[in-house]
């Protein structure tokens, strides 16, 4: 009996998005009295900042500031439609729909302030701190609050704007079967090294190497919190986490934590995150949705790393200490 | 049963609360006292999200009866939290991305804290030994892990806000 050591790898490619009767996702955006844009979306935050990040794209397309930025989500009776948040879809679709939107409005903000600094629309732009002023003449300028009072009590004027991402569905083709079922793709790597007690069959997960190739990052430390996050998530999944871990009968199924195990913290590994940026070409700002991903990529190279460790051919997860001890005694029995 | 009163220390101040018997700490702190930072994701102590330190421990409010905490000192988030600002807890949290749903939150905090008192250079063992029993999904902890010993490096001494 002995605590042996091994290593695995996985890739993936990973899409963004599907394509089932186009995908839609709106966004709507107002400017209030005071200057902030109001962003209307129905997609919906779960804690991966979502919130954060589309209030970016929508700050970088009106040449906001961050702050002037307020993401309303999460009604689904009040707010434009979206298809939801899953399949790593919802930066990519409401960044787009966020873009769309913003350029609109930012169109009207643009008119606004080229009337009030007596100039022409063409000649006006941002400059990001919460301004809209004259090409060439940083002096004539106006603040959001002056032009948002402008627009709705001299001229009548609503600043707003629509946006949707909408991938038509082309079907399949059925010459080829060839067919474009989702958007971008992300790409990842995982590097995993375990160490296996062969007496009581489990399983240590020293280090997890990551790289992730995921487009444009827009917010780095929120990527590295869903990558660190999901790097967990996938070590649950390949080690502990079933519906019906040891009994095949659904009475017996997890009642509770105690039964359905989750990493805890003395089970997390080393991590080791590396980033690599390839714009895409149909994301926001060269997005990539890569959420989901990041608990997958590593459940293959654990399981890898277990059976590098044994020298067995484990293809099934959990690999709960059971199937460890099986899988020695089916290597055992064969030779 | 009749209902009773319960009277006990909750963050600095004597309380008192009428409850049927059973009735759980959470459950007295959450809907008959407002005390809401407090949460329970699995109410059978399962999860640590419900953590409260009470007498300097740390114990799981949603399966404490209140009765047991008659004339114990209770110090529950809203207890460490000062009127303006964060405690350094939560300031570590909040720079470390320590938080993504945050409903986990309150139970790693008070649980940090309950660590930082008896032990105030604690290592990055045994501040993952102390938050073992508090799950999070989203953090994979590392963050937690990094905003306790970042709080731990800084100390003063005084990780105790208005209330102790």
């Amino acid at each position: 009996m002995a605590k042996l050591k091994g290593t695995g790898i996985s890739s993936v490619n990973y899409p963004t998005g599907m394509n089932l009767g186009g995908d839609p996702t709106q966004a709507l955006i107002h400017m209030t009295t005071t200057g902030t844009f109001v962003i209307s979306l129905a997609s919906c935050d779960l804690g991966q900042g979502l919130k954060t990040v589309l209030a970016q794209i929508g700050a970088e397309t009106l040449g906001v500031p961050f702050e002037n930025v307020l993401i309303d989500t999460g009604d689904t009776d009040t707010g434009p439609h979206c298809m939801g948040t899953f399949a790593s879809r919802t930066t990519h679709r409401a960044g787009n729909a966020i873009i769309m939107a913003a350029q609109e409005a930012r169109k009207t903000m643009l008119e606004i302030a080229a009337d009030e600094l007596e100039a022409r629309p063409e000649d006006m732009e941002t400059d990001g701190q919460g301004f809209v002023r004259v090409k060439g003449s940083p002096d004539r300028k106006i603040h959001l609050v002056n032009l948002a009072l402008a627009g709705h009590f001299k001229y009548g004027k609503t600043v707003a704007g629509r946006g949707i991402f909408f991938k038509p569905n082309l079907g399949i083709d059925p010459e080829t079967g060839k067919m474009d079922p989702d958007s971008t793709e992300a790409h990842a790597c995982v590097m995993a090294e375990v160490e296996v007690d062969t007496e009581t069959g489990e399983v240590k997960v020293l280090k997890l190497q990551s790289v992730y190739e995921i487009g444009r990052q827009v917010n780095p430390k929120l990527v590295e919190g869903q990558i660190k996050g999901g790097s967990v998530m996938g070590l649950g999944h390949a080690l502990y986490e079933s519906t019906e871990p040891y009994y095949p009968s659904p009475e017996h199924r997890p009642g509770g934590f105690f039964e359905y195990i989750l990493p805890l913290a003395p089970d997390v590994p080393e991590m080791e995150i590396r980033v690599l940026e390839y714009p895409s070409a149909d994301g926001p700002y060269g997005v990539k949705g890569f959420g989901e991903m990041t608990a997958n990529a590593p459940i293959p190279a654990i399981v890898n790393a277990i059976n590098n460790a044994l020298g067995t051919e484990i293809s099934t997860h959990p690999v709960t200490p059971e199937i460890v001890l099986q899988a020695l005694d089916a290597k055992q029995s064969k030779s | 049963m009749a209902s009773k009163i319960v009277t006990f220390t909750l963050n600095g101040r004597e309380t008192e609360v009428m409850v049927k018997p059973l009735t759980t700490l959470a459950k007295a702190l959450r809907e008959k006292l407002g005390f809401t930072a407090t949460k329970c994701g699995c109410y059978e102590g399962n999860c640590g999200s419900c953590t409260v330190i009470v007498n300097g421990e740390p114990v799981l409010s949603c399966i404490l009866p209140v009765e047991e905490v008659e004339g114990q000192n209770v110090l529950t988030l809203e207890g460490i939290t000062p009127a303006e600002g964060l405690h350094p807890l939560q300031q570590a949290f909040h720079e470390n991305f320590a938080i993504q749903c945050g409903f986990c939150s309150p139970g790693m905090l008070m649980v940090s804290k309950a660590l930082l008192d008896k032990n105030p250079h604690p290592t990055q063992a045994e501040v993952a030994e102390a938050i073992s029993g508090n799950l999070c999904r989203c953090t994979g902890y590392d963050p937690i892990i990094a905003a306790v010993l970042q709080v731990a490096a800084g100390s003063n001494g005084n990780q105790g806000g208005s209330h102790e």
